[in-house]
């Protein structure tokens, strides 16, 4: 059974599930479009929160909110269904494509086996879609690949069983209604406006661009409080949110810019056009950032001298950002209806 | 960054089987996009994440082989499990794992709590309980 699935390749998964998903029911969203609308940009730096022992930091809003978001603002009902038992989980699978439906599901990256080994960690909140079956294996759009794959039974049950942080329980969703009319210009404006509000306007020090200038002023003392071994650790460990798969680049950067671009374009206003090249200024910095501490990562000496001048390179970004996403509040707020 | 900058470094770990998208400019600026095979400091980061697992699992190795551990502890690690993670797989508590890793608890396993783990690591009982297996292969 399989269904007339169109796949294209995208950078993030969560914007890239929904963007390929609604092609399927008649509606055309570029990627960025949906991370736009969704929200997705975001920083965040908790070091109160440890995974392995090492702060978490994320240049994204969390797993889920982009979907949630964008199906809110543009008026898509979206059923979502979890599972205790995994026969059960697969059976709905099963009645789904067979009315020719593709279905988006969470799994955990670790059981994904078509994905390189290196990629495989157990990080639970990686979206696919599933098309279709043939002689009892899966098909499976998975948007961060530049084709369909396929995947068994038994490993598709592992990866939506998978147990950690957080448990997929085997959730699956799809699209039941999608509306006739929608008004994008609204859902855009509300995107923009949202991201730069969190960007700039939440009070606490940890999130936005204050994060990223926080991170920095930490990020120098990372030498002298922790040693050579674990400060490299940490420090790979802001490359690898920042550049690792899904981002597109820049920790979500150049997609936002895209969205920005795009935007400019519908909405007939050049200051977006601006205010995206502007961003992507601020995205080639952080690149930049990425480089040279992937160059202290690869030399394994982390002199405080290196570590203070990363600091003051993640320091420019922020108060790049505090800027642009300031801008870009104001630009919304004229314009919001 | 500029699409002629999208980086295409020949070293890295997608093993030919992913290229990333990324949004690049154009000369004016507008964005499109473009396939990356691999850029040197996130291979560099990442090989870093798996050198710590891998040293992980080699002094596991060695302890299991010493007789200090038992092979649990030694798959745990091979599958950069946690004890808590290995225990809400197997259905126990994270505290009755950490004791199975001990030779002492896990030589006294039911069948069934093998059965278990085996199945929780995608592996049978006996390369599960199999030391000599282990002494011989060195990943």
């Amino acid at each position: 059974m399989t269904t007339n699935f169109t796949h294209k390749q995208s950078a993030h998964c969560e914007s890239g599930v929904v963007s390929n998903l609604l092609r399927f029911h008649g509606m055309e969203f570029d990627e960025p479009m949906v991370f736009g609308i969704g929200s997705g940009l975001f920083f965040s730096y908790l070091p109160f929160i440890r995974i392995n022992g090492i702060p978490t930091t994320a240049y994204r809003i969390w797993p889920g909110q982009i979907f949630k978001r964008f199906s809110n603002r543009i008026g898509i009902k979206i059923e979502t269904k979890k599972f205790s038992s995994p026969a059960e989980a697969m059976l709905a699978l099963d009645k789904m494509l067979d009315q020719g439906q593709p279905v988006g599901m969470l799994t955990s990256v670790f059981y994904l086996n078509y994905l390189p080994a290196a990629y495989r960690f157990h990080f639970n909140a990686h979206n696919i879609i599933v098309f279709g079956k043939e002689n009892g294996h899966y098909l499976v759009s998975d948007p961060t690949m530049e084709y369909t794959t396929e995947i068994s039974y038994e490993d598709l049950v592992r990866a939506r069983f998978a147990k950690g942080m957080p448990e997929p329980s085997g959730r699956m969703y799809y699209p039941v209604k999608v509306p006739g009319e929608y008004a994008v210009e609204k859902a855009i404006w509300k995107g923009i406006r949202q991201t730069s509000d969190h960007m700039t306007r939440i009070p606490v020090p940890l999130v936005g661009a204050k994060g990223m200038k926080y991170l920095a002023t930490r990020l120098r003392q990372w030498p002298r409080r922790l040693g050579d071994r674990k400060a490299i650790m940490w420090l790979g460990n802001v490359i690898r949110m920042q550049e690792e798969i899904g981002t597109g680049g820049a920790g979500f950067r150049f997609i936002h810019a895209a969205f920005l671009e795009q935007a400019s374009v519908m909405l007939k206003n050049e200051k977006l056009f601006s205010l995206s090249q502007q961003l992507t200024k601020s995205g080639d910095d952080l690149r930049d950032f990425a480089y040279y501490a992937g160059r202290v990562c690869k030399n394994r000496k982390s002199d405080t001298k290196t570590f203070a001048e990363l600091g003051d390179l993640l320091e420019a970004c922020s108060q790049r950002e505090q800027d642009i996403f300031s801008a870009l509040y104001e630009v919304s707020k004229s314009n919001d209806l | 960054m500029n699409k002629e900058q999208v980086p295409q470094d020949q070293e890295n770990l997608n093993e030919g089987k992913l290229a990333k998208l990324y949004y690049a400019t154009d000369d004016k600026g507008h964005y499109v996009k473009v396939n990356s095979i691999g850029w040197e400091p996130e291979t560099v980061a990442m090989q870093q994440a798996w050198e710590v697992v891998n040293d992980e699992v080699r002094e596991a190795r060695e302890k299991v082989i010493a007789g200090k551990a038992s092979p649990l502890l030694y798959f745990i690690k091979k599958n950069i499990m946690t004890p808590s993670l290995v225990a809400s797989y197997a259905g126990t508590i994270s505290i009755i794992v950490r004791l199975h890793c001990r030779p002492f608890f896990f030589r006294r396993l039911s069948m069934r709590r093998l059965e278990k783990y085996a199945y929780t690591f995608r592996i049978t009982v006996e390369e599960l309980t199999d030391i000599e297996r282990l002494k011989q292969h060195d990943h």
